[in-house]
């Protein structure tokens, strides 16, 4: 039955995807395409494009994608649903231990050490999205090639982020329509 | 303590309203997730969050799913965070079946292509302004080992590209060594 093993397929991809959405992919490919034969390749690439631009996990909306493609609403249920599993069953338990033992001096002097550790990832996710805004690519920077448009958007952003505490989704709302018509305005100039 | 049905459906709504328009993926989502659950509705303390991060990034699947359950259990056991997985998979459920029956004219489209180029901007801005927040936090404790490791980690995911998994197995590791000597001073 296609459903089950659309939920296998991707239960996969949930167990060994470590560090989110852009992990999972190559995993994604080889269940989808290599195995199963589900899409083809370029069929992939639109499901990575569109993964990445709709709102939410990036996991789970290719993960709904590939069901819905190959099986309808139902296979979009199987394969969220395979996804997921093992992190419910997973990341349960270690909330389970985690509150049970938080209070232990042993786990509160590793937690401590990992604390600044997550503030270093976060910024390092931060920064690899700024690069790719302001030059396309890590492998293109290139001071000369810098879109300073992107560059005055994330310093109006921020400031607003900071200064007048500003909700962070009306931030990215705004910075999405302000290059809206920034866009519009160059394309104009430019006849 | 609140009650705890009215707990569960905030956690509800405020999971699907950041799965609904967050874009980027698991950081951006668990960026948010810190602002609602930490800054504005004060449930969970910023250490905390801390740790539920590196636990949603040690553990297999989408971080934005396993930040969900962590959260959710904190706040209300298993029915808190099934509350919190449901809510986080809703949206990306619609959004998809819409998109998927147009997806050619919806990628192709260039209104919609400089929204989101515009929109990274703003993602990149909010996650900077939340790394200043908790950078700042973390300075002013002053502790140079914690420093040490925030720098060391940076470097490691930054600029030599390390998985974040093995960074979180190093820190760990120190911390476990750290505990160690601390107890044989003791003795």
């Amino acid at each position: 039955m296609i459903y089950i093993q659309l939920f296998f397929s991707f239960l996969q991809v949930g167990l060994f995807s470590f560090g989110g959405g852009y992990a999972a992919m190559p995993l994604i490919q080889n269940q989808v395409v290599i195995q199963n034969g589900w899409l083809n390749m370029a069929e992939f690439t639109d499901l990575v494009t569109i993964s990445q631009m709709t709102p939410g996990p990036i996991a789970i909306n290719a993960a709904t994608f590939v069901g819905i493609k190959v099986a309808g609403m139902l296979g979009a249920i199987a394969t969220t649903l395979g996804c997921i599993f093992p992190s419910c069953v997973i990341v349960t338990i270690i909330a389970a231990l985690y509150f049970k033992y938080q209070s232990m001096t042993f786990l509160q002097n590793v937690l401590n050490t990992l604390r600044p550790a997550v503030v270093a990832m976060i910024a390092a996710a931060g920064i690899s999205i700024l690069i790719s805004t302001f030059w396309g690519s890590r492998t293109a920077i290139e001071f000369a090639d810098t879109k300073w448009s992107f560059v005055l958007l994330f310093g109006s952003c921020f400031v607003l982020l900071r200064k007048w505490k500003v909700s962070p989704i009306w931030v990215m709302i705004l910075a999405g329509v302000a290059n809206v018509i920034i866009s519009f305005i160059i394309e104009i100039i430019h006849g | 303590m609140k009650d705890k049905g009215k707990i569960l459906w905030k956690l509800f709504l405020s999971t699907l309203y950041l799965s609904a328009f967050t874009f980027g993926g698991g950081y951006v989502i668990v960026t948010l997730m810190k602002k609602k659950f930490v800054d504005q509705y004060h449930w969970i303390q910023e250490e905390e969050m801390l740790d539920f991060i590196a636990i949603a990034q040690s553990t297999p699947g989408p971080i934005a799913v396993n930040g969900a359950i962590v959260i959710g259990y904190e706040l209300c056991g298993v029915i808190g965070a099934l509350t919190a997985i449901i809510a986080t998979i809703i949206p990306p459920f619609f959004t998809i079946s819409l998109i998927s029956v147009c997806y050619a004219a919806v990628r192709d489209n260039w209104f919609i292509s400089k929204m989101l180029e515009g929109m990274q901007a703003g993602v990149g801005a909010v996650i900077a302004s939340t790394v200043y927040e908790m950078g700042q936090g973390m300075i002013r404790k002053g502790n140079t080992c914690s420093m040490i490791i925030m720098i060391g980690a940076f470097v490691a995911t930054c600029i030599f590209e390390i998985n974040v998994i093995y960074v979180i197995l190093v820190c760990g590791g120190i911390g476990v060594l750290q505990s160690l000597i601390a107890k044989g001073e003791e003795k």
